[in-house]
């Protein structure tokens, strides 16, 4: 447990050097800034105004950025660190694997989810200073649904860099991965099934097994409980699961993801070559 | 202390070791020799316990791929090429102490000993550094602890003569307690290192061989060169091994023992230029 948080301390000390966390957290905070300062929060939509309505637009942008952003790095940044010698120099030292895997994860995450959730934080202290209120159990459910994600796009990430023999597939993978994902949601999804007359069952499955969508549609559901803008799939999806069990679900299937993959990762990269 | 029964690696259809056989005892200290492609790294990362393969690699009787820990807790290793770390020498130092149950502060010492300012790069990233600076560094993490077993990649070859000097003196220090493998090119690198030389060619053992280690590690020769000439190529050379220049051609310095083959390796291009070569162990007559 020392080694793993020693190595999760590394790892951070490293990203935050690193020009991508840079880069990254001013995306996220210029977000946040350019949401407060354009007074959405004053706008409505579908009866949503206040930090809702803010919340409910930061977190659809956050969906579209952070897998790619979560993927590409987590892949160039340790297949990277295996291609420029660094993996052998680091396991010479009497570190575990687990300890160097597990902790290198945890220390992405943390570094992942800081800048995102402190954009989050950043809007409830404008809230507090306006004497808006506060929807307290919608930031709190955001805040699970994006440990969710990242961690599922985190696993996906150290899997897919295990298995890659160079940053360049590795990247190429994880952009393929990511635009699988993005085909796959329910708009492209439903225009299919309208062109191709495919059951509806397919295109929900294919939905709901799909962890972006499954992000996406639970976040909606927080402001659209009928799910009116997802159509007719939403009778499926609120009928074989109901409200709470869907946000469970959106919460509990990228969680398996991430951590199926990541442990699927770990499985491969302790019986190859480290470096 | 080492024992590599079989030892074969293959790389998709390549196969790099073939066989390998080799036996290290306590206090052998061993140059792996061979060109490029003979083996030498991977050998090196089987020891190490990077790479899966057929045979049986054992260090102290243990294997490194399932006793990882145990097994490198002994061993102090130092690369060939210093690897793009992003940590500062602080963290790096404090990292790697803290995995080994180290001393971080042992580690700093070695590595000041060896030249590095270590209050000037203390909070410099390593990547940032120098090529000589962080070869200074990953030699006192790797001296800087209770190591058994040391491996080193050409480990002296972005030293400067001073820290050459200083790095064969903690060299000397380890001697009856530590076993070392020290990888190069070329033996008269590494020749006054060893005790024993290992060659390999295309994964085998063609040479191994006992080596004369009566070279006093710490022994210093002083030296004195006359040449028929000024030469700006010669001044150039012969400066950084810290020679002076005195009255009419003549350049007096030190050579530290064990680097007495590689002194005379850069004297032997300017073989036309030269008068007079001596060379006599510090305090001779």
């Amino acid at each position: 447990m020392k080694h793993l948080l020693r190595m999760a301390r590394a790892d951070i000390g490293e990203s935050i050097r690193a020009r991508w966390f840079f880069v990254y957290t001013v995306v996220f905070g210029t977000i946040m800034v350019g949401l407060l300062v354009s007074g959405l929060t004053e706008s409505r939509i579908m009866g949503f105004t206040g930090l809702s309505r803010l919340l409910v637009t930061y977190i659809q942008i956050t969906m579209a950025i952070l897998p790619i952003f979560m993927l590409i790095t987590t892949v160039r940044s340790v297949v990277g660190d295996r291609e420029a010698g660094v993996y052998e120099y680091m396991l010479s030292l009497p570190v575990g694997l687990a300890a160097w895997y597990w902790g290198k994860l945890l220390g992405r995450f943390i570094v992942i989810f800081l800048p995102v959730i402190l954009a989050m934080m950043l809007a409830v202290a404008w809230g507090l200073i306006k004497g808006v209120t506060i929807p307290w159990s919608q930031v709190l459910l955001y805040t699970v649904l994006l440990d969710a994600l990242i961690i599922c796009f985190l696993g996906i990430g150290m899997l897919i860099s295990t298995l890659s023999k160079s940053t360049d597939v590795a990247q190429g993978a994880a952009f393929m991965v990511w635009l699988f994902l993005l085909l796959f949601l329910d708009l492209i999804l439903l225009g299919t099934l309208i062109r191709e007359g495919l059951p509806a069952e397919m295109a929900v499955g294919i939905a709901l097994s799909n962890p972006l969508q499954a992000f996406r549609t639970a976040t909606m559901l927080l402001f659209d409980p009928q799910l009116v803008l997802l159509g007719p799939s939403a009778y499926v999806i609120l009928d074989l699961f109901g409200r709470i069990g869907y946000i469970w679900w959106a919460m509990a299937y990228p969680l398996f993801i991430g951590f199926s993959t990541a442990g699927l990762g770990y499985w491969v990269f302790r019986r190859r070559d480290l470096s | 202390m080492i024992q590599l029964k079989s030892l074969k690696k293959t790389f998709r259809k390549t196969q790099v070791l073939r066989g390998l056989d080799l036996n290290l005892a306590k206090g052998d200290r061993m140059a792996l020799v061979g060109s490029n492609g003979a083996g030498k790294t991977t050998l090196v990362r089987c020891l190490l316990g990077q790479y899966t393969f057929e045979g049986e690699v054992l260090v102290a009787g243990l294997s490194p791929r399932e006793n990882r820990r145990e097994v490198l807790k002994q061993i102090g290793f130092v690369p060939q090429l210093p690897p793009p770390i992003k940590m500062t020498v602080e963290q790096l130092v404090q990292f790697s102490a803290d995995l080994c149950d180290a001393d971080p502060e042992e580690m700093l010492g070695v590595a000041a000993k060896l030249g590095l300012p270590i209050d000037e790069v203390r909070n410099r990233v390593f990547v940032r550094m120098s090529g000589g600076e962080k070869q200074k560094l990953l030699i006192g993490i790797a001296l800087g602890r209770d190591a058994e077993i040391l491996i080193m990649d050409e480990p002296a070859a972005n030293l400067d003569p001073e820290a050459r000097q200083v790095f064969f003196n903690l060299l000397a220090e380890r001697l009856d307690r530590v076993t070392m493998i020290i990888s190069s090119h070329r033996l008269d690198e590494v020749a006054a290192l060893v005790n024993r030389v290992v060659e390999l060619d295309r994964g085998l053992v063609v040479l191994d061989d006992h080596v004369d280690d009566s070279v006093d590690m710490s022994s210093v020769l002083n030296c004195s060169i006359e040449l028929s000439q000024p030469n700006d190529a010669f001044s150039k050379s012969i400066s950084e091994w810290g020679f002076t220049h005195n009255e009419g051609n003549c350049w007096q310095g030190q050579v530290a023992g064990p680097d007495r083959l590689r002194f005379l390796g850069v004297l032997s291009r300017y073989a036309g230029l030269l008068q007079g070569i001596e060379m006599k162990a510090a305090g001779q007559k």
